[in-house]
Parts: C-alpha cells; structure tokens; sequence
C-alpha cells in the first residue's frame, strides 16, 4: 500500500520547480504574456533540456520512459508556475503517434518531438463544444479536408495530429499543401491557439489512431487536471500570503475571520483534490478498468475547483486583485483554459456517469 | 505508487481473516446472548489475539502492540466485512483512555482503562458550560476542597450520554485567582450521587443523547484529579495517540455516497429513475469529485503515516470534508425522496439499506455533526491558523 510519490518522483519536480523558480520568474512571464506570440524559444529550449519533450515515451524512442502520472507531476509544477509555452500540445503529440503510430512513423518522428526538433500540437476541437474522439467528423486518406479549433500555438507547430472521423488520427506536416493557420484571440496568453484550415494537405494516417484516440485524450485530461491543480495551489499561496502581509484598521487582514474562513475553504477545496488527479494518473498507468471515468472525473473536478479558487483569489486580493497587473489574472485565465479546453466540467460529468453505467 | 498490500501484510489479512472466520459470530449458547454480552464477549478474544485495544499496554488490560497504521487498517478493513464489533468508539475508549494513559496516575490506569476499553464503564465528558462554548476556558463550575474530597458547584451542558453514564470527566475552576487556562483542574467523578442531576435535552430530531448536568456540592476524592492542580487545561490538551484512522471517516462517506446513488436510482421522476434525469446526474458526479478526493486523499494519509511522515495541513481538514459531504449528501436526498420530506426521520436499521426516512434523519444529523466537537466555524479557524499560519484573531489573543 503506497499511494505517495518516490524520491525520483519528488526530485522531478524539485527540478522543473526550481527550473521555473531560475528561469521563468514573474518579470519573465509577464514578458511573454503580453508579448506578441506567447512563445520564448529559449524557456522552452530549457525544458527540452531538462529532458521534458517526451517525458512519457520510452527511452528507445528519444524519450524519458516514464509514465503519465510523472508527466502529470510535470505538467502540476509548470502549472503551478503559470509557465508559458506548448508543453501540452507537445505532450499529446508525442503520446498519440506513441499509442497509434507505426513502428515506422514512431521512429520518424518520435526521436525528432523528444529531442525538440519540432514542435508538436494536437488539433482535436471542431467547434461547438465537439472534442471527442467520437465527435470528429473530417475524412482522411491520402489527403485531408476541413477545419479545426482551438489548436495548441498552431502558429509555431511543425507537426499537426489532427481528430478524424470515427476517432482516427492522422499527421499534418506545416508548410504542407491547403494547410493554412489563423491566430485566435486566445483568453489564456501563456497558451496561445489557433485555427487550423486543411484543404486537399496531404497527411500521413496513425494505423492505431480509432483504438488510441481515447487514450490520448484521457492523458489530456489529467494533465489539464493536473495544472489545474498546480495552479489552485499557487492562488492559495498568493492569497494567503497577501492576507499575511496587508495591514488595515492597524492589523494583518489574515486576523480577520471572514477572510480567515474564506482561505481555509479555499484550502479544503484545493488539498485533497491533489490525490484525485494522482489517482487518474496512477490508474491510467496501472488500472486500465478505472483509467477513463477516473480521467473524466479528475478534469471535471479539478478545473471546476481552479475556476472557483481563481474568483475566490481575486476577492481575497481586493482591488489590486482585479488588475492586468496582478499575477492573479495570469492563473485566472489559465485556469478557463483548463475548464473549456477538451470540454467543460458538465461534459466530462455526463462521460463519468455514462461509464459508471448509470 | 502501488495500492495493493505486500505479501507480509496480505498474510497478516489473512490471519485476520481466519480469526473472524472462527470467532464471529459466536456459536452455539453463545448466540443466544444479549448483543452487548456477545460484544463484549467477542472484544475479550479479539484484544487476547492482539486485535483491539493495540495502543493500551497488557497490564491495563490492552493487547500492546507495536505501532502499524496499516496493520490496524486492515484490522478495520476486515472488521468492517465480517460485521464483528472493533473497537468502541465512545469518549471513554477515545479521549480518557489515550489522557490517561499519558498523565494519569499508576492506580487510575489501572482502575479505570480496562473496564473502559471493555465497555463495563461508561464515560461522559463535562467540558461546555452555558457561558463557555467555543470559548472553553472561561468555563466557570468550581471545585474547592473540603477535607479530603472535592466539593463541585455549577453547570455543565451538551453533556453527551450523561444519562447514561458511570463518570465523568470534567474541567472544573479550582484556582480562583489564577488566569483563566491557569485556573482549572482535570477531575474525574462518579455520576451517581445526590449531588448530580442530569436533565436531558432534546434534539431537533426528536431523540435526546445529550443533557444538562447540574452540581450541588457534588463529591470526589481528593486523589481523582488527573495531572496536577491548575494542569486541567493541559491535560485535556493530551494528544490522541491512538493509531490514527484516517480512512475510517472516508470510508463512511463512500457508504453513504453508494447509498445516495441507490436512493437516485430507484427514485422515480415521470416514471423514470432520477439518476436519467441531467440535474441529478451532474450534481451526483459533482459530489463523487469531493468525495474520491476525500478517499484517496485517505490513501496518501495512510501512507505518510505508515511512513511516519506529516502528512501536512490535509490532516487537519477530514472533519469539516466529511461534514460537508454528508450535508451535501443529505440535500441531494432530500430532493431525491420529494413528498417522504414530509414525513419524520426512522430509525437507522444497521445492515439495511438506507429508507427515505433515514435520509431525512441524515439531513438533520448531518448538521449535529457541524456543530458538535467543534463547530464547521472552528474548523475552518483551526485550518486558517495552524494549516495556513494566518494570526490569531485581536480580540481572541487578548483573553
């Protein structure tokens, strides 16, 4: 009985948080958040570096031969710094040609996402709330046709995964024929997205891709579960530091009971929720039977605790809390990010309860 | 991470197992006694084979055994399946008892721990006073000696199971001039005696488990003080050493969270289950995100403290979680049960599944327990300034 993390576990995200700490401070992110793109090549050198591209991909493969729930832990820290930049996307691009591709396609382009040398991203969304692998609609052969939503910095990929019918994945290289690119006025600027048109591309179908597609979107779910996490914590940290530091009527505003209580709830909502997204990762690893409600609930829970936690944060701030200024808004908008991205809360709650049987 | 239970500790379930295999239900003439003789019947064996009362040395009537937080997890676990009684769980077993054990005197322990632990002494415990609630330490009922007993005067409330119970244990004022945690002494005294009248009061749900209790010149000798004159404070302080259950507030909730979907699927809505209808639905698996989160949440606990490691400032948030599940819990019920909201609580019936009626006791229990042994209000103070470090509120560091 052991549901607790390992030392090499630990010292992971030890790493990347001291990695964040160094390399991606406030001033560092601010930066990019109002920068034009979104996208600083050399933080995201960085976290190559530190061996995060293909942190799930086995080792043969250029990867780091770890297991979701350490990519998750990953994606929790980097969450919990608010990091900018396309970890997600790449993640999930690595995971579905892993899962659904060819021995062949696996070693063209496994080595290549692992080492950095191109940047992946997943185009899954087609608008209208339809995310799921059952809802995907474009028809694939030797080429492509149709359009996607809300793609991961589309802008700087290189290579597309996009959502077919019937749950199929299928690769789209950039700069290949009818591809074309639109920049979204994204709510979350440390996640930017794009729309993705494809017209006669030519694409590369992933064989597996009906059997995998869940699973890749499972993983999606936990680790925007995780960074949901990741996040809340932080806002808790903020708010109750603040609360420590601001003095009125002549006495931290921490010593006030309404305030007091409106932290300690915070608390209790974020602090177990960390063993609910654990749980998702573990049983994606290791409970194949559990791995998709468990997936559905963690995203549902967690994203719906970050929303709340965002709001509370912001009134435990007070004004300054309601300014572009305020750090608070950066992990605002990461956390309606978190919520919307692969379905809201509601979505994932209906999955949960048709795969309970009910 | 690996949620199953390594071969030494799968052995060990299965000893426990083969125990209970053998000794419960007990057989035969046996059978034919009153529960509580079989109870405390069965709780001898199972203390002998070094299954209850693992914290409490032999000699005060324990089993002694050493330290194992999973161990006693599978004990509960496989308790728990056979239905076979485990420790009790009353104030005596849970609060006196770990008091005594760590500032009691030689002759206490032994007089009082194992007949407690056995269930042939009942406790109740005389803390809250009208005037002293969250505010304990203002509490004002006095003690003074006279010759070589001690004389009690004043009134205590909320008290439960006083009107049934052998002793009490109870704060009372015993240095008048002292500052206020300063002042009073842990006593321990007998309940049966002219000087006690017990009143009962009745609960919203209409049953009465708790009292006032009222002293004219009450007696005890001088010797039942636990700890020293003006140490009471202190004592009732003493930390519950027990090996802590973690996951015995979770699993509750996940009992009770099984109930509630029993409940949603054969309540009917136009003719059909409510759990088809989407309200319900999202509200139920909005509910299992709190309460899987509360469960493994449990796991992680469990683990640190096998370990012997701080689990950190969740430990301190289980009760209020718990709480606000089962209210939670009880208003999706009560949705769920519709015209039977009408209609008085029942009786809980153990082993049987929850009726309608027992989920509107549960939608008046559940607020009994916001209240009792510290308010949800006190919780979240507990949290606010030992698990986040927030300052003291002004007016509370001033008395």
């Amino acid at each position: 009985m052991n549901f607790d993390l390992s030392e090499e576990q630990e010292m992971l995200q030890a790493t990347v948080g001291q990695f964040a700490a160094d390399q991606c401070p406030p001033t560092r992110r601010r930066a990019i958040f109002d920068g034009p793109d979104g996208h600083d090549t050399e933080l995201w050198q960085g976290l190559l570096e530190l061996g995060l591209g293909a942190i799930a991909v086995p080792e043969e493969y250029g990867g780091a031969g770890l297991e979701l729930l350490d990519l998750a832990l990953v994606a929790e820290v980097l969450g919990a710094g608010a990091v900018p930049g396309p970890f997600l996307g790449h993640s999930l691009a690595g995971l579905a040609i892993l899962y659904a591709g060819s021995d062949a396609q696996k070693k063209t382009w496994l080595p290549k996402l692992a080492a950095g040398d191109l940047l992946g991203t997943v185009a899954f969304a087609e608008g209208d709330g339809r995310w799921q692998p059952d809802e995907w609609t474009m028809n694939s052969g030797a080429t492509i046709d149709g359009s996607k939503a809300h793609v991961p910095f589309g802008e700087h990929a290189d290579l597309f995964v996009v959502g077919t019918r019937g749950g199929g994945l299928a690769l789209c290289e950039r700069g290949a024929r009818g591809l074309s690119l639109e920049p979204l006025r994204g709510i979350d600027r440390t996640r930017r997205i794009s729309s993705l048109r494809l017209s006669g591309t030519p694409c590369d179908v992933l064989p597996g891709g009906p059997a995998a597609a869940g699973r890749v979107r499972d993983a999606a779910l936990v680790m925007l579960a995780a960074d949901a996490f990741g996040g809340a914590a932080t806002l808790l940290d903020l708010s109750v530091e603040y609360a420590k530091t601001r003095q009125q009527f002549g006495v931290t505003i921490g010593s006030f009971q309404a305030l007091k209580h409106q932290l300690a709830s915070m608390a209790v909502e974020v602090e177990p929720a960390r063993a609910l997204y654990w749980y998702a990762a573990h049983a994606f690893d290791r409970i194949p039977e559990e791995s998709e409600r468990s997936a559905a609930l963690a995203k549902a829970h967690l994203t719906q605790v970050y929303t709340q936690v965002a709001r509370d944060a912001v009134e435990a701030h007070g004004g300054i809390g309601f300014t572009w200024e305020s750090d608070v808004q950066i992990y605002f908008k990461r956390a309606l990010f978190d919520r919307a991205f692969l379905g809201t809360p509601v979505v994932h709650r209906e999955r949960a309860a048709v795969l309970a049987g009910w | 991470m690996d949620l199953s239970y390594s071969a030494e500790y799968e052995a060990f379930r299965a000893e426990v197992a083969g125990f209970l295999a053998g000794s419960w239900p007990l057989k035969g003439a046996e059978a034919e006694l009153p529960s509580e003789q079989k109870a405390a019947l069965f709780r001898g064996r199972a203390i002998e084979a070094g299954y209850l009362a693992r914290s409490i040395p032999k000699r005060y009537g324990g089993s002694q055994q050493a330290p194992d937080v999973l161990k006693a997890q599978i004990i509960r676990e496989e308790f728990f399946r056979a239905r076979a009684p485990g420790d009790l769980a009353g104030i005596g077993p849970s609060m006196l008892v770990p008091t005594l054990l760590e500032k009691g005197a030689e002759w206490q322990k032994e007089k009082f721990i194992g007949p407690t632990m056995r269930g042939e002494i009942v406790w109740c415990q005389g803390y809250s006073e009208p005037g002293s609630g969250s505010d304990l330490a203002s509490l004002q009922t006095r003690a003074e000696i006279v010759g070589n007993e001690w004389v009690i005067n004043g009134q205590k409330i909320w008290t439960s199971g006083a009107h049934v119970a052998d002793y009490m244990f109870c704060l009372c004022r015993t240095e008048r001039d002292a500052p206020k945690h300063a002042g009073i002494s842990y006593l321990l005294l007998a309940m049966k005696q002219p000087g006690i009248e017990v009143r009962p009061l009745r609960q919203m749900t209409g049953a009465s488990d708790f009292n006032e209790v009222f002293f004219s010149d009450a007696r005890t000798p001088l010797d039942w003080i636990v700890g020293k004159r003006g140490e009471g404070w202190i004592v009732s302080r003493t930390t519950l050493k027990h090996e802590r259950n973690m996951i015995g507030d979770a699993a509750t909730t996940v009992t009770m969270f099984q109930g509630l979907v029993s409940l949603a699927k054969r309540s009917l809505r136009d003719g059909r289950p409510a759990l088809d209808d989407p309200g319900i639905r999202q509200r139920i698996v909005q509910l299992e995100g709190y309460v899987r989160s509360h469960q493994y949440s449990g796991y992680r606990q469990l683990t640190k403290a096998a370990k012997a490691q701080d689990p950190g400032r969740v430990g301190l948030m289980n009760k209020l979680m718990s709480t606000n599940l089962g209210q939670e819990m009880a208003k999706i019920a009560l949705d769920l049960i519709g015209d039977d909201g009408l209609l008085e609580p029942t009786e809980r019936r153990l082993g049987a599944p929850r009726e309608n009626g027992q989920w509107v006791g549960q939608f008046l229990w559940s607020l009994g327990s916001a209240v009792a042994g510290g308010t949800a209000n006190i919780q979240r103070n507990v949290i606010g300034e030992r698990g986040l470090g927030l300052p003291r509120d002004a007016a509370a560091q001033r008395s």
